[in-house]
């Protein structure tokens, strides 16, 4: 067990080392330009002693490398300021968003997971024939589309004609799971057709993979179906790659949901994120900015570290 | 040479694309900010696709609006290639710790995702054509400066870049005149995809509000222009994301048949 350990362990040190690292390029990304905060609170009209004044509450006369502590120290803390359009706390507002985004992505995954593998699946075992064609066909199809396609077709089709599903998914505390389920039907929909393409796809080539082993062909001359052959003997041996292919789309979910809550005016941390964006609300920026990049970097790490404990060569090294 | 149909498809129709952003004010069939008639007109003979929101006419607003598009990404991808290729092929040729050090710092960069690291940099720059090109420019040359490096590195080891350096060329000619040209097929049909990613990029700042900026419009902004009709069943937001669409799936059609012909000449020259 000792290398595999030191390896994950080292692994899990890299993550940590990058995530400070992205704190840092993060916080460079907000300071390229000259102009500042002050300015952007109180206007271009601003006079330069009531610039100076602010400028100094804030703490803006401070150098680059201070302010970043101080920025990170409070991250750390929990503290992650007030914003400059409404003076609210961000650390709780992001509490209440964060739930919604993740309960968001959470569903997405839960229908889009399975589907992507049985999906692979059936493409394996009519390779080359129809069904597989339609669905390279589809996935060509799917990369190509922006998010906002899907979006508006769905709530075009679903929720105005047909009136199946709401077209705006509000969600509030008050509503039974149910209902928030109904909800965000249609949100859920568009995310699951985004990552489906890619891990269908991975989980073929994954299986495909394994598919060419010897005792592959052993267990199609034993006699054993189709089917079979695929579940019992190639699935187990392809889980690892899987896995991996579905972290990274989890990650990718988690920031195609940026879109998607734009779309459905879905009160999350997308939304959130684009709207303090417009309005130049820096620390607010920072904040959202942070933590998608933090479950972004997490869930690749998760990724890789799946990828070494389930890889049998690492765990018994010659 | 024969022509995959799909191919020959995505052919045209990117052409068609092309030539309809080239010759925008001659096609089309009014001006893009020209008011010509109600809100969110039904299509008819005299305007196609309809009206748009303030009764534009909608057919006339795609046409510019794929100009906008085509030109802005096109500007984008064109700076992701110089800067990425340039970079990943110094990376190549340097090797040792310079090397080191370019591919972590992409690393890092990459580690971010793209839109949130344009929304937190756009937070703070103004949105002007000039910073949007360079922000999806030097963003989207990461995945190029990884592709083109991994490609040189494999070229620098071959015995005519050895030859070049035994008879004393400098750096500059052992990247221009001995690794590019070696290394221009794989890196053309990865040029097709980074288009597409450019495309569909700026719609979705666009869309977001932090792309381009009224009056002008892309495909993106018309999307985010029209969106209100769609609860009322006016589908006017539903053509210009369907352009975009029929764009990026047009180039991936060339790109992917591209991309089948340079991986088949293994070890070819790649002609």
């Amino acid at each position: 067990m000792g290398p595999l350990v030191i390896l994950v362990a080292r692994r899990i040190a890299l993550g940590l080392l990058l995530l400070l690292a992205v704190s840092v390029l993060i916080f460079i990304g907000t300071q390229i330009l000259p102009g500042d905060v002050a300015q952007s609170i109180l206007g271009q009209s601003a006079t330069p002693t009531a610039l100076a004044n602010l400028r100094r509450d804030l703490g803006l006369d401070d150098p680059a490398w201070l302010r970043y502590f101080r920025w990170l120290f409070g991250v750390l803390t929990g503290d992650l300021g007030q914003s400059l359009a409404n003076g609210q706390d961000i650390a709780t507002e992001i509490g209440h968003r964060l739930g919604n985004t993740l309960f968001l992505a959470f569903w997405a995954a839960v229908v889009a997971v399975p589907l992507a593998i049985l999906l692979g699946l059936v493409a394996v075992r009519f390779r080359n024939r129809w069904p597989d064609k339609l669905i390279s066909g589809v996935t060509l199809a799917s990369i190509s589309l922006p998010e906002f396609f899907i979006g508006y077709v769905l709530i075009f089709l679903f929720g105005v004609k047909l009136q199946l599903f709401p077209s705006v998914a509000t969600v509030h505390d008050g509503m039974s799971l149910l209902e928030k389920l109904n909800a965000i039907a249609l949100p859920v929909a568009v995310l699951t057709l985004v990552v489906l393409a890619h891990m269908m796809r991975m989980t073929r080539a994954a299986i495909l993979n394994v598919m060419q082993s010897a005792y592959i062909e052993t267990a199609e001359l034993k006699g054993l179906s189709a089917f079979k052959v695929i579940f019992r003997h190639a699935f187990p041996n392809a889980i690892s790659p899987i896995v991996n292919v579905v972290m990274i789309n989890l990650a990718y979910l988690v920031v195609g949901v940026v879109v998607v809550e734009v779309i459905f005016v879905y009160p999350g941390m997308g939304q959130y994120l684009v709207d303090h964006v417009a309005k130049r609300d820096v620390p607010v920026v920072q904040a959202t900015g942070l933590i998608f990049a933090a479950v972004y970097i997490v869930l690749n790490l998760v990724a890789d570290v799946v990828a070494i404990v389930s890889n049998p060569r690492l765990r018994h090294p010659k | 040479m024969r022509i995959p149909v799909s191919a020959l498809v995505g052919l045209v129709l990117t052409g068609g694309f092309f030539l309809m952003a080239v010759f925008a004010p001659w096609v089309a069939p009014y001006g893009m900010a020209e008011i010509v008639g109600d809100v969110w007109e039904p299509a008819s003979a005299e305007h196609w696709l309809g009206t748009d929101n303030i009764g534009r006419d909608l057919l006339s607003r795609i046409i510019f609006g794929g100009r906008t598009t085509i030109v802005i990404a096109s500007l984008a991808t064109m700076l992701s290639f110089s800067l990425g290729a340039i970079l990943g092929f110094s990376a190549a040729v340097a090797g040792g710790w310079v090397d080191q050090a370019m591919s972590r710092l992409n690393d890092l960069i990459m580690s971010i995702p793209t839109l949130i690291f344009a929304l937190v940099v756009l937070s703070v720059m103004p949105v002007t054509l000039p910073v949007l090109i360079l922000v999806m420019g030097l963003l989207d040359s990461t995945r190029v400066f990884r592709l083109s490096r991994a490609v040189a590195v494999d070229i620098n080891v071959m015995d005519f870049v050895e030859a070049a350096r035994l008879r004393g060329e400098g750096r500059l000619w052992i990247i221009f005149r001995e690794i590019l040209p070696n290394a221009l097929s794989p890196l053309v049909a990865e040029m097709g995809l980074r288009f597409i990613f450019a495309v569909l990029f700026l719609s979705t700042l666009s869309f977001l509000g932090l792309g381009v900026q009224p009056p002008a419009s892309d495909w993106g902004g018309m999307v985010k222009e029209n969106k209100d009709g769609i609860v009322f069943g006016i589908g006017a937001a539903l053509w210009p994301a369907a352009a975009i669409s029929a764009l990026a799936i047009s180039v991936n059609l060339v790109a992917d048949w591209v991309l089948n012909r340079t991986s088949d000449l293994k070890g070819g020259r790649g002609g």
